[in-house]
């Protein structure tokens, strides 16, 4: 009787999806290219006045930030649900949480690094500089892992529903409202001279709560939706 | 609500609940009449006058009891969605399904008085701060947990996946609460206090408290009556019908 | 050894079956036969801790698999309805995966030698599985069964999808697996090829 230790079982479940991922790289370009999109849409609606789009920057990006992690979540589970690989995994002999923590590590590095690493060029484009790039890109590094976290937790709720696109949003959207307020926060007091740190610290603090719970309510929803 | 001798366990079964609740019910509506009644005379009529404010101030005895509510509630259909999940039981499932819909009233309730009231003093019918988010976060939530278990068929995966959400949405009910000790808000501060002496008129304070045990009672009557129904839709087991007939629900009100 | 003590499971409103005690000691195959519907699948999840049952209990070495939790799951193989491999990556990836989620050793080697014995030829083990028959998927995602070394397996309708030769392979390796002391749960509509002293069969009515 063989078991595997949990680096073992974390690191098969993050090589399988990693590897996933290079062999259909159209994921990765779909958030990327998403991102470009909406945050391009606000200029065009809003008009492109400099001093308003700096001003609206941090709100727009978080917003169209969150919105790639929403559209993304379809994908965490859905796949392995369908095919089976999703049990097997409720039957690796290791804690579901721990194995839970690493699909949606590897979702984040698909999803929401692209994310993180393209929000600088988008910055400048709205016209963020500086010390606000940096705080913005810090914010969005300690964001998205937590968005992703939480996320997990509805995708898995909804795995298999009819109408599962809508309602995750609905479930995960309450959730995603401190963390957004948190994060476009950092930036807008950082932009105001104030200093984003106290909402950085925030930021930091909703990870690791999201790290220590959301994994165990994401294994409990997976175990009911499997049932 | 606490009743010392009695055997509770014997209730934790659907069957012996459902006549258990059906004479609860006129009580707790009764009870409920009388004190709602008594507290809104008391804060339309008896009440002085506000200072600051003038005559629109009143709708406080309804918005203050529905917000205290609509939190209150999120919590006890928590944990009844806890108590389910940790001891399987239907009946609490039943529970914190029928509790869902009362709370998500009365968080609109709030909302829609905060409005009313925010008009006249602050001049906006909605402005977007910590409490009134964090409210209308609280409506998403409400309504988070009846869509989920309206959207999956499977009835004991749609019970328990309401359940899971329904807890991890718990953490924002501190986050309502305190968000007017945490951020620099527009909305009124804490004026009632468990510690401290009470900031407003006694009369006033009396008032919402009788309202909020008025909002109490007829809480529990209607979720006591949306619960025999829910039993009589779900429970169908022949075993069940064979062993006493099921009530006229016609005659249950 | 495996004991299921007084296990009944109801489904919706549906009582599919109930009561159901068997044992099932080490060199000996379980058969669950039953009509569509009768609550097979069900029973094996249920095996599987995938599913908890409405009544009763499951007993692992004398112990119920609800507090043993993952090290139950350590014991078990599972091979569902579904296949449980993911189409784009090679039967030789898909099956070093399963292995080292599985604790197993998952050399090269020994992921093609497994991938032959279920009678998949070399050519076909480095092609992504999307491009491979339905009753090819089905000898991937069985080949996991040469590289298991767990007492427990719990096979749904192992040989759908396989031709003779496959199911033949299949047969062969639940028999030197009962020979050497492991048990076999299958859910199944085909008479299993075995020797009748190591067959038990649980026919369930629905």
């Amino acid at each position: 009787m063989n078991q595997p230790s949990m680096f073992e079982a974390l690191r098969g479940i993050i090589q399988r999806d990693l590897l996933l991922a290079m062999r259909r790289r159209s994921d990765v370009a779909m958030s990327v290219f998403f991102l470009v999109i909406v945050a391009s849409l606000f200029p065009l609606g809003v008009g492109p006045e400099p001093t308003v789009l700096r001003t609206i920057a941090p709100g727009v990006l978080w917003v169209a930030a969150l919105l790639a992690c929403l559209l993304s979540l379809g994908r965490v589970f859905t796949a392995d649900y369908l095919d089976g690989v999703l049990e097997q995994m409720l039957l690796v002999s290791q804690p579901l949480a721990v194995l839970v923590v690493g699909k949606v590590f590897a979702h984040w590095v698909i999803s929401g690094l692209p994310v993180v690493l393209l929000s600088p060029l988008l910055g400048l484009q709205f016209g963020l500089s500086g010390e606000s790039l940096g705080v913005l890109v810090l914010s969005l590094l300690l964001g998205t892992p937590t968005l992703s976290m939480i996320g997990g937790i509805g995708a898995a709720l909804v795995l298999g529903v009819r109408g599962s696109g809508l309602l995750v949003a609905l479930l995960v959207l309450p959730l995603y409202v401190p963390v957004l307020i948190f994060g476009a926060g950092a930036v807008t007091s950082s932009s105001a001279g104030i200093g984003g740190e106290a909402n950085l610290s925030l930021l930091g603090a909703c990870l690791v709560l999201s790290l220590f719970f959301a994994p165990w309510a994401t294994a409990a929803a997976l175990r009911i939706a499997l049932e | 609500m606490s009743v010392t001798g009695v055997n509770w366990l014997k209730y934790s079964s659907p069957q012996a609940f459902y006549p258990l609740a059906g004479r609860m019910i006129p009580w707790c509506a009764a009870a409920a009449s009388v004190v709602m009644g008594v507290g809104l005379y008391i804060g339309f009529f008896v009440a002085p006058t506000d200072f600051q404010q003038g005559e629109a101030y009143r709708i406080i005895f309804v918005h203050v009891p529905a917000a205290w509510m609509s939190m209150f509630l999120y919590v006890v259909m928590a944990v009844w969605a806890g108590l389910g999940l940790g001891l399987n039981a239907r009946l609490s499932f039943m529970m914190a399904q029928a509790i869902a819909p009362t709370g998500a009233m009365f968080t609109f309730l709030a909302l829609l008085t905060g409005a009313m009231w925010g008009k006249p003093t602050w001049g906006a019918w909605w402005v977007w701060d910590a409490r009134l988010t964090s409210e209308l976060i609280l409506l998403f939530q409400y309504a988070g947990v009846m869509l989920l278990r309206t959207s999956i068929d499977d009835l004991r995966r749609a019970d328990r996946a309401s359940a899971v959400f329904a807890l991890v949405g718990v953490v924002n009910v501190p986050i309502i609460y305190f968000s007017v000790r945490w951020w620099n808000t527009l909305h009124q501060g804490a004026s009632v206090s468990m510690t401290a002496g009470s900031k407003m008129a006694a009369t006033m304070l009396t008032a919402m408290l009788l309202m909020t045990v008025g909002f109490w009672m007829y809480s529990i009557a209607v979720t006591l009556a949306r619960v025999r129904c829910v039993m009589v839709e779900r429970e169908q087991l022949p075993a069940w019908s064979k062993q006493s007939p099921m009530p006229d629900v016609a005659e249950a009100r | 050894m495996l004991e299921t003590v007084a296990l009944s499971c109801s489904r919706g409103q549906r009582r599919l079956f109930s009561d159901i005690s068997v044992t099932i000691k080490p060199g000996t195959l379980l058969a669950v036969v039953g009509e569509n519907g009768s609550g097979k699948t069900s029973l094996l999840r249920m095996l599987c801790s995938l599913l908890s049952p409405e009544q009763g209990t499951i007993m692992w070495q004398g112990q119920d698999i609800r507090q043993l939790k993952e090290l139950y799951c350590a014991q078990l193989t599972y091979i569902g309805h579904l296949n449980g491999i993911k189409d784009d990556l090679t039967p030789v990836e898909n099956l070093t995966v399963s292995a080292s989620l599985a604790g197993e050793k998952s050399a090269g080697a020994r992921v093609q030698d497994a991938l032959e014995a279920v009678g998949l030829r070399r050519p076909v083990h480095s092609l992504p599985t999307r491009v491979l028959s339905q009753g090819q998927k089905r000898r991937v995602a069985l080949a996991r069964l040469w590289l298991s070394t767990r007492p427990l397996w719990l096979l749904d309708e192992p040989f759908t999808s396989l031709d003779t030769a496959a199911t033949s392979f299949v047969t062969q390796r639940l028999q030197s697996h009962l020979h050497q002391g492991g048990m076999v749960v299958v859910v199944t509509h085909q008479e299993v090829a075995l020797p009748t002293d190591v067959v038990q069969c649980l026919r369930l009515t629905g």
